[in-house]
């Protein structure tokens, strides 16, 4: 049985640096700060940019969709009665150096591969919109 | 001397001291400490008037239950030390942050004869139940459950919640870029536990076959029980002394010869921009930088073994074999053995030694350069070591040699 996620989510403390990006899933949504100037996704979020220091950052859509850059299927019981679930790290299909750890969620752990496309799916839990992702369904 | 000579080299490691070590052994960090320190000095000839330096990796506050050891404050109370220079935490290269800084304050003149240790007791903290509870973190209360910021907002949510989790990505990632096999990864385990049968302070001495390994039970895949180190009791300590002592000194000194402490990629566990290597690719890089020795002058390797993944990083990242093929290399394990070209982890590595958190494997290179392996001494008299510490975006390096450089 491969769980979505673990059963319980520990969740991040937001503030004014991460919440756009921990929200925007109620809209649908997967957002990163972009550099107005250069262009740039950059994540985590930081107050400048680090690519040309300049204070020009924005929340800014992405499509959602990625590429598996690796993943682990977790047996270990961290949690109580915890099936196992895969943590995966995608790769953002706009930008190749934008990675996010991640489930990856409504596959069997013998489907994933390295490589696989993906798009996100979202858990909401309290306050917060986890970005999930799963295998990739048709074409833009 | 020549002219931009490291100013590491004027650094050597007089004494090495090691407490009982132990799964579990009921004692409290600062007793191991204690005892571990005590044997350091009288190993390198001194007593405790003469130390004027103390340094641990990362000391009291740091990190869960049983992970930090005390704190330099404590240990210099209760030894009564009069210092020139003291230094603890977390941050820098690797576990042997404490090594490195303490070389670098016997050479610029801050103190002559440093005491440098790291205690753990993480296998009492944890108990019983293994690395399994996460209920100091989720165990509710009135206040709810905890939030998270910094690294672990951007992990813990998923259950990526250990480096056994983080690194069975960098390893996964080996199996698609290299074809790495897991016959391939358990000659790291299987080798540490050939040697930890030498070792009387091993916590691990059974022999384990290749059957045993594929069959155990699986923590984050593809990393299996027997690719995660062994949490446990115990403190080693290492005193760094000015080379110039170096002569007078009873046993053997072991002079530093390089370090490498560089880190040029992203500090990150997820955003690293080569994740096959991590931060190994660039402290071993800045420590060949520091030297004219080559991979071909090492005669044992004491690599990191938090997770044998990490051992087989290490091995490609300084040069032992080219990038994505440590598995071939160590095939069969005769290469790593005691006996082959590159003795490694001859000990037992954390995987069978123990835990103990990079120093263990730096106290063993010690061993094997003063030629007191016993059993598990490589043959030849062996100059050179390397000790690598780390994995992930923490690592650091240190060549070691019998006799000056």
């Amino acid at each position: 049985m491969i769980a979505n996620g673990p059963p319980i989510r520990l969740l991040p403390r937001l503030d004014d640096g991460n919440r756009f990006f921990w929200t925007a899933g109620a809209e649908g949504a997967l957002r990163f700060l972009r550099c107005d100037g250069c262009g740039q996704y950059v994540h985590p979020p930081v107050p400048r940019c680090p690519y040309c220091l300049e204070a020009t950052l924005a929340p800014a859509e992405v499509s959602g969709r990625g590429t598996v850059h690796s993943f682990t299927v977790n047996h270990q019981p961290w949690f109580p009665e915890a099936d196992d679930y895969i943590v995966g790290l995608v790769t953002i299909a706009e930008q190749d150096d934008v990675r996010l750890t991640t489930n990856l969620v409504d596959c069997d752990a013998g489907e994933v591969t390295v490589g696989m496309e993906v798009e996100v799916t979202f858990e909401h839990s309290d306050d917060v919109w986890l970005p999930l992702f799963r295998p990739a369904t048709g074409t833009l | 001397m020549r002219s931009g000579e490291p100013l590491e080299r004027r650094a050597a490691i007089t004494g090495i001291g090691q407490s009982a070590i132990g799964r579990r052994l009921g004692r409290s960090e600062l007793d191991l400490t204690l005892e571990a320190g005590l044997a350091a000095i009288d190993d390198a000839g001194l007593t405790r008037d003469d130390i004027d330096g103390l340094s641990t990796y990362p000391g009291g506050g740091f990190g869960p239950a049983g992970f930090g050891g005390p704190g330099t404050p404590e240990v210099q109370d209760a030894l009564r030390l009069r210092l020139g220079w003291h230094d603890g935490g977390m941050e820098g290269a690797g576990q042997s942050r404490a090594v490195f800084s303490a070389c670098l304050a016997v050479a610029a003149g801050l103190a002559r004869h440093v005491l440098v240790y790291r205690t753990v007791t993480e296998g009492s903290a944890q108990g019983t139940g293994g690395r399994q509870s996460l209920a100091g973190m989720v165990g509710g209360g009135r206040g709810g459950m905890p939030r998270f910021g910094g690294f672990m907002q951007w992990s813990l949510p998923f259950g990526a919640v250990s480096a056994a989790n983080w690194l069975a990505m960098v390893a996964q990632r080996r199996v698609h870029e290299f074809g790495l096999t897991r016959v391939q990864l358990a000659q790291i385990a299987l080798n540490g536990r050939r040697n930890a049968m030498h070792n009387p302070k091993a916590v691990y001495r059974d022999p384990l076959t290749l059957e045993e390994y594929l069959g155990v039970r699986m923590i984050s895949s593809p990393l299996c029980l027997f690719d995660c180190d062994a949490p446990c009791d115990g403190s080693t300590a290492v005193v760094v002394s000015h080379r110039d002592y170096a002569k007078d000194a009873p046993n053997a000194a072991c002079h530093v010869h390089a370090i490498g402490t560089a880190l040029r990629g992203r500090p990150s566990w997820d955003q690293f921009d080569d994740m096959t290597t991590m931060a190994a690719r660039d402290a071993a890089s800045s420590m060949w930088e520091r030297s004219d020795l080559t991979p071909a002058d090492v005669d044992v390797a004491e690599l990191y073994d938090g997770f044998s993944i990490l051992a087989m990083v290490w091995l490609e990242e300084l040069g032992f074999c080219a990038k994505g093929e440590s598995g071939p290399f160590v095939e069969g394990g005769t290469t790593i053995a005691l006996q082959g070209t590159l003795p490694l982890n001859t000990s037992g590595g954390q995987l069978s030694a123990g835990r103990l958190h990079g120093f263990g494997l730096l106290h063993e290179a010690c061993v094997q350069l003063r030629g007191q392996g016993g059993e598990r001494q490589v043959p030849g008299a062996p100059e050179v070591a390397v000790v690598a510490n780390g994995g992930g975006p923490i690592a650091g390096s240190l060549l070691l040699t019998r006799g000056p450089s």
